[in-house]
């Protein structure tokens, strides 16, 4: 066990520490969080800085226009970019952290080559059409259908919870090529496409969060053609070709957050003690848990990136789980001890806390619920037998 | 960065599981805990053929220095030789004697038992040759852990530990350690759960395919999981507020583990032929032995 990083690992983070020092300055203000457009333009404007700079795709493969970088390289940057104060990857996510790693891992060359290199100059969105009024966590009884029809897929059906639709360039999105039966049982007869978002037949309507926010919809596909050649992965595998996706979302996704959870803390501890809450010995308990809490969660993601480095994948394991389910948890308790911390100024919408307290709250619902998780946990880990 | 066990110490922590379990397994535990009947009066001995077998295995050395005769490894391996001790249950003042090993004759071979006031309590003060620091006044106390008989010290006393220790490393080294023991009961906890979760059937199925129960197991093993990259860490940077959090996690871990164990065992889990209480109990005096949550949260707190 070392928890020392390489010379080589330091120098690569003195390096970024002078870019970010040198670069964040030069940064437009930020635009309202609830200006999605607007965050489009920022997030992407970052994005450009980052790929001129050469840290786009850090981690991803050098022939899908990455740099290779090790999974503690990316650790760094992630460490670093948060603790500066750097913008968050944003209306990129699932381009960069979605879209972007199934193609590289699974797309065509010619298909690398139109979709990659723009998600890393920041020039297109993806959005994630995965979900379904009646496919949430249970994602594989999607019912989105999709026929051939000559060089086309044609599409019809409806997505919800579709992340960054009204600001998206491209959907990757999950179809049922094949119906459920006897002999296609549901993981089956899914296909993973990329759709253009200005194809005819796609409504998009937003969806209002509790937060206020619209950063995602409803998707309405109506007779929608999609180009065979756009599909990644063969027909009916896109169920396997999706399990690469995700094992990102859950490992790598939240590395940054971690950091900025322990960042908000020390502020929760400083404002605290300037408005006499501090006091509260309750109170003051409370943070300190929190401090071994996120401390322990950094080791946990440094542990889970160690492990995927040492199986040489780069894929973070199952045990992306196991954080996703204690770090949502503890991000919640973070923002409810922040509203004890503030009082009444908790109650105040103008206040960074209070949005990212309510936004909290879909920590323990996206990308799997609490319960999916401790499901997958003890099915897929324990080994404990499937049943309800 | 490689946040991982080395083959040394895969092959140092199976090692001493398997010396463990060998030595001490689940029928010489029941063996050692006895009947349990009501009266509940006996005070365990000590078995002195097992910690000289430790000593002679190199259990208690494993810190002290080559040349001194020792071992010469690190706090992250005599973390993991701990971790084990806690999943079988070793019974014995285990760190107060560890702790030991370079100051006392014979403590490193397992010749001499040596245990210290730690929280304000001794363990195993009567079968001990040697107590560090100031047991002036102990009173014995009807143990709830049927192998860790304890004392209590006057209050007046610090609630830490003896001068030797107090405030210093050696205070956070026996807090590692307890935690260590604690993560090693979690994880076995959980283990225990699972396996009769597999095993025992209700209404036509296993109970581990009841989604209550499967989360109940998840959970089980977060905590654990959680609790050991804390321990683990604190173990490779001896960093005292690291430590000050992998106990808190650690006792956390143990006795939340053990009750949920507990409550999946059903009926079985509340008797005493099933092992889940006398995990409970141990995590409870491991709790009490070292440093509290209260201080812990608080120190942590100033430190934020």
């Amino acid at each position: 066990m070392d928890l020392t990083y390489t010379q080589e690992e330091e120098s690569f983070r003195a390096g970024l520490r002078e870019w970010l020092a040198r670069t964040l300055p030069q940064l437009p203000a930020r635009p309202d969080p609830l200006d999605w457009p607007g965050r489009r333009a920022y997030d992407m404007g970052w994005q450009r800085r980052l790929y001129d700079a050469g840290y786009a795709g850090l981690h991803w493969p050098v022939d899908a226009g990455g740099r290779g970088a090790t999974p503690t390289q990316h650790l760094i940057f992630l460490e670093e970019t948060e603790k500066a104060g750097a913008p968050y990857v944003g209306a990129n996510f699932v381009g960069l952290l979605h879209a972007g790693p199934t193609i590289a891992s699974e797309g065509t060359p010619g298909q690398r080559a139109r979709w990659l290199p723009p998600v890393l100059r920041g020039d297109e969105v993806w959005c994630q059409g995965f979900s379904e009024p009646d496919a949430g966590s249970d994602l594989a009884s999607l019912r989105t259908r999709a026929w051939r029809d000559g060089d086309d897929y044609v599409v019809s059906g409806s997505k919800i919870w579709t992340s960054h639709a009204e600001v998206a360039d491209w959907c990757e999105l999950l179809v049922r090529t094949t119906p459920v039966s006897e002999d296609v049982p549901k993981h089956r007869g899914i296909t993973w496409l990329a759709m253009p978002m200005d194809a005819p037949g796609i409504t998009v309507r937003p969806l209002r969060t509790l937060a206020g926010s619209t950063e995602f919809a409803e998707m309405f596909l109506d007779e929608v053609r999609v180009p065979v050649a756009n599909r990644v992965g063969a027909e009916n595998d896109g169920w396997r070709v999706t399990m690469v996706t995700l094992s990102y979302e859950r490992g790598t996704a939240f590395v940054g957050e971690v950091v900025a959870c322990r960042r908000v803390l020390g502020e929760l501890a400083r404002e605290a003690r300037k408005n006499g809450r501090w006091d509260d010995a309750v109170l003051r308990r409370r943070l300190g848990r929190l401090g071994a809490e996120f401390g322990a969660l950094w080791r946990l993601t440094q542990w889970n990136v160690s492990e995927s480095q040492r199986a040489g994948t780069g894929v973070p394991g199952i045990g992306g789980s196991v954080f996703k389910l204690r770090y949502s948890h503890a991000r919640q308790e973070l923002y409810e001890a922040a509203g004890e911390v503030l009082g009444a100024g908790a109650l105040d919408l103008d206040h960074e806390w209070t949005l990212d307290r309510l936004s909290s709250l879909s920590y323990t619902i996206a990308a799997g619920t609490s319960q999916i998780q401790q499901n997958i946990v003890a099915e897929r880990i324990l080994g404990l037998p499937k049943g309800r | 960065m490689d946040f991982q066990l080395t083959e040394d110490q895969q092959a140092l922590k199976s090692g001493v599981r398997e010396l463990l379990e060998g030595r001490f397994g689940g029928e010489a535990l029941r063996a050692a805990v006895g009947p349990g009947d009501a009266s509940g009066s006996e005070v365990p001995s000590l078995d002195r053929n097992l910690w000289r077998e430790l000593g002679d295995a190199g259990f208690f050395s494993l810190r002290v220095p080559e040349a001194q005769g020792g071992v010469g490894l690190a706090l992250p391996e005599a973390v993991l030789a701990f971790e084990e001790a806690g999943r079988v249950l070793l019974p014995g003042p285990l760190v107060a004697t560890f702790l030991a090993a370079r100051d006392v004759a014979g403590a490193a071979q397992g010749v001499t038992v040596v245990t210290a006031p730690y929280g304000g309590l001794v363990p195993w003060l009567d079968a001990a040759d040697v107590a560090q620091g100031d047991v002036s006044g102990a009173v014995p106390l009807r143990s709830v852990d049927p192998l860790t008989p304890l004392h209590r010290v006057s209050a007046s006393t610090p609630s830490s530990a003896p001068s030797s220790r107090e405030g210093s490393e050696g205070g956070a080294e026996a807090d590692l350690l307890l935690a260590a023991e604690q993560l090693g009961s979690a994880a076995r906890t959980c283990e225990m759960a699972v396996q009769y979760a597999r095993e025992r059937t209700q209404f036509g199925q296993p109970i581990g395919a009841f989604q209550a129960v499967k989360h109940l197991c998840a959970q089980m093993l977060v905590r654990a999981e959680v609790a050991r990259v804390a321990v683990y860490a604190a173990a490779v940077t001896g960093d005292v507020l690291e430590i000050a959090g992998a106990k808190l996690l650690a006792d956390e871990a143990a006795v939340r583990n053990a009750r949920d164990c507990l409550q999946v065992h059903g009926g079985m889990g509340f008797t005493w032929e099933a092992d889940v209480h006398l995990h409970l109990k141990r995590a409870w005096v491991r709790a009490g032995l070292g440093q509290s949550a209260a201080r812990a949260e608080e120190e942590l707190a100033a430190a934020l």
